[in-house]
């Protein structure tokens, strides 16, 4: 088969068109869902937009989801035991009232527990979850004393019955992974906001802050909320409302 | 030339004797680690058997940073791909005295510390849920290998030497 100019020349245009617009057609590709090959990338940063007035008094069932689904376990010594997320009361003690909600690790843009790591264990992935790689933990605790929530745990005792996608070990920290395993998967959720929701109150929301169409960035740019310790400057990537 | 004889055969009784002593005590001191290669899940391994022997600790441990850092989550190098193919039948475990893992690391006195915090068990379900390609792939080959009967036999022969 032989082509003369003209065909050559309508060849060319249309492979230049192809390449311009694959650029575009990749963006919408990774917006949507990443294969298991691919790296994370600074596009999403995942979050929880939790609504304190939703949250229910005495009911612990984000606690209890987070646990059995990374199969986080203690010893019944409530001081030292581990927790990713712990249920947490404030009062006014002018007017009495109460309210729960709650806390986990914030997943920081500026984590202090990243600052002080002195092995480079803590640290933030490129979609701003911010996770301890356990094989280079030397749990030292620095992290613990840095973190202003509170959110880290250090595993004293040797641990049995972990699950495949949560490794847990004797000697090393961790905190709340924001379900880092549900995430690669593309679930778009975590097993608090799936828990929550299933108990009716729909008090915890997952959901993308750089994806300006996402359910979680449209209520933030409509509604009024709140960042724990706003005044750190930590831009945390879990949100408060009715606080 | 009868001496010669003599002292001929003293020296042959001497050398004879040793190297039976040296048999007895290098299989009393350390009996070979007794696993199956694999349980029948997969035709063959991700990388050939000889650069599986030396090098799995570099797969694994690249493949480590890789999920840690940059949540790639393939599962051709991954710990939890190793342990859902060669744990074993009765205990679903890479551990324990004949498992997979242990027996080998302990006849080779090296220690084994990923199981201090991954999970030493088959996942329920891992068999009909491979997630990747590769391991659907490795499972066609194996029902391939299962029509031929006799294939199982000689692998798991050849996984018992050392």
């Amino acid at each position: 088969m032989s082509i003369n100019r003209r065909q050559f020349l309508g060849l060319g245009g249309a492979a230049v068109a192809a390449t311009a617009l694959a650029p575009g057609l990749r963006l919408i590709e990774l917006a949507q869902a990443r294969s298991p090959e691919e790296a994370v990338t600074s596009l999403h940063r995942w979050g929880l937009l939790i609504d304190a007035s939703k949250c229910a008094d005495g009911c612990t069932s984000c606690v209890d989801a987070c646990h059995d689904e990374n199969g986080v376990t203690g010893h019944n010594r409530p001081a030292t035991d581990a927790q990713w997320i712990r249920k947490v009361t404030l009062k006014d003690k002018q007017t009495g009232h109460v309210q729960s909600l709650p806390l986990m690790c914030q997943h920081c843009e500026h984590p202090p527990c990243v600052d002080v790591c002195p092995t480079g264990a803590s640290f933030k992935r490129a979609d701003g979850i911010v996770l301890v790689d356990k094989h280079i933990c030397i749990g030292c605790r620095y992290c613990m004393m840095a973190c202003p929530y509170k959110a880290r745990s250090f595993i004293h005792e040797v641990t049995t019955g972990q699950k495949a996608h949560a490794p847990r070990g004797k000697g090393t920290v961790e905190s709340c992974t924001l379900c880092v395993h549900k995430v690669d998967r593309g679930d778009g959720s975590t097993a608090c906001a799936d828990a929550c929701k299933k108990e009716g109150h729909q008090a915890i929301l997952f959901g993308d802050l750089k994806d300006p169409g996402s359910e979680i960035s449209k209520r933030l740019g409509s509604q009024p909320s709140t960042q724990l310790r706003a005044d750190l400057k930590l831009n945390t990537g879990v949100r408060y409302q009715g606080i | 030339m009868k001496r010669l004889f003599l002292v001929l055969c003293t020296v042959l009784a001497m050398l004879s004797s040793a190297v039976y002593a040296a048999d007895d005590r290098k299989s009393a001191r350390v009996p070979l680690p007794a696993f199956k290669a694999n349980t029948g899940k997969a035709e063959q391994c991700v990388e050939p058997t000889k650069v599986m022997r030396r090098d799995h600790m570099k797969y694994i441990l690249h493949q480590r940073d890789q999920t840690m850092h940059q949540g790639i989550r393939t599962t051709k190098h991954s710990l939890r791909n190793c342990v859902d193919c060669h744990a074993d039948a009765k205990t679903e475990s890479v551990l324990g005295k004949d498992g997979f893992c242990e027996s080998c690391h302990a006849y080779a006195a090296v220690k084994l510390d990923c199981f201090e915090c991954h999970s030493a068990l088959r996942e329920a379900g891992s068999v009909t849920a491979p997630s990747s390609s590769t391991v659907r792939a490795l499972n066609v080959s194996q029902q391939k290998a299962g029509e031929s009967a006799g294939a199982t036999g000689s692998r798991q022969a050849k996984g018992k030497k050392p």
